[in-house]
């Protein structure tokens, strides 16, 4: 599922994959589209799909979420390593 | 997920995690340099450069069924995640006929929503179940 990845001086990164929910606001003025990239997280809804490079059993990885379709997901976010609670 | 590196969750896991539970810690621990996957689940704090507790329970085909956002200083409760989860698998089993009244717990009674139930859940769902 998860492939290992190589390390080296610069840290991996991952972010957002796939469409984001592109809104144009302004309604029908004659401004230039002011268009707003939003994307919207609501229960019913699809999570938004991303890649993270992550660190597991000795390995360095990068998982993407949707390869987890199929299986029930908790994603949890926290402040930070070494921190309190 | 946390905006840390992933070589800060090593030194994280391995000198400190790893006294907590025995073998480290099982499941992959996501980096998010910059806040750009929190920044899109809503929980990344641009003032403090950190995420907020947020917790995702997603189902397998991808859909988001529920989320919790805490700051920083109060801790989860990972035992209500949990009844959570178990409640939502209950409901998916039953493709959507059954659903779980407020205290449900596994092998609790659920409901089954229909015509015969309008108005009639005071009969079969007692308010003291919302707390044993």
């Amino acid at each position: 599922m998860a492939k290992e990845m190589k390390v080296g001086c610069a840290r991996p990164t991952g972010g957002p994959v796939g469409e984001a929910v592109i809104e144009a606001t302004g309604g029908k003025t004659q401004q230039p589209q002011q268009k707003e990239v939003r994307q919207m997280v609501t229960v019913g809804k699809k999570a938004p799909d991303f890649t993270a490079p992550a660190y597991q059993k000795g390995k360095f990885i990068e998982v993407k979420l949707s390869e987890y379709l199929g299986k029930w997901v908790v994603l949890c976010f926290y402040p930070g390593d070494f921190t309190f609670v | 997920m946390s905006v840390d590196s992933v070589f800060v969750h090593k030194m994280w896991n391995d000198h400190e995690l790893s006294k907590m539970v025995k073998g480290g810690v099982p499941f992959p621990m996501l980096s998010d340099g910059g806040g750009k996957v929190g920044s899109v689940y809503g929980v990344y704090l641009e003032d403090a450069g950190v995420e907020a507790r947020g917790r995702f329970i997603i189902d397998p085909d991808g859909i988001i069924q529920g989320f919790e956002v805490l700051t920083p200083p109060v801790g989860r409760n990972i035992l209500e995640s949990i009844r959570q989860i178990q409640a939502f698998q209950v409901v998916r089993k039953s493709k959507g006929t059954e659903a779980t009244p407020s205290g449900w717990k596994p092998g609790k009674m659920t409901l089954k929503p229909g015509p015969d139930l309008v108005g009639r859940v005071w009969e079969v769902w007692k308010t003291k179940m919302a707390f044993d």
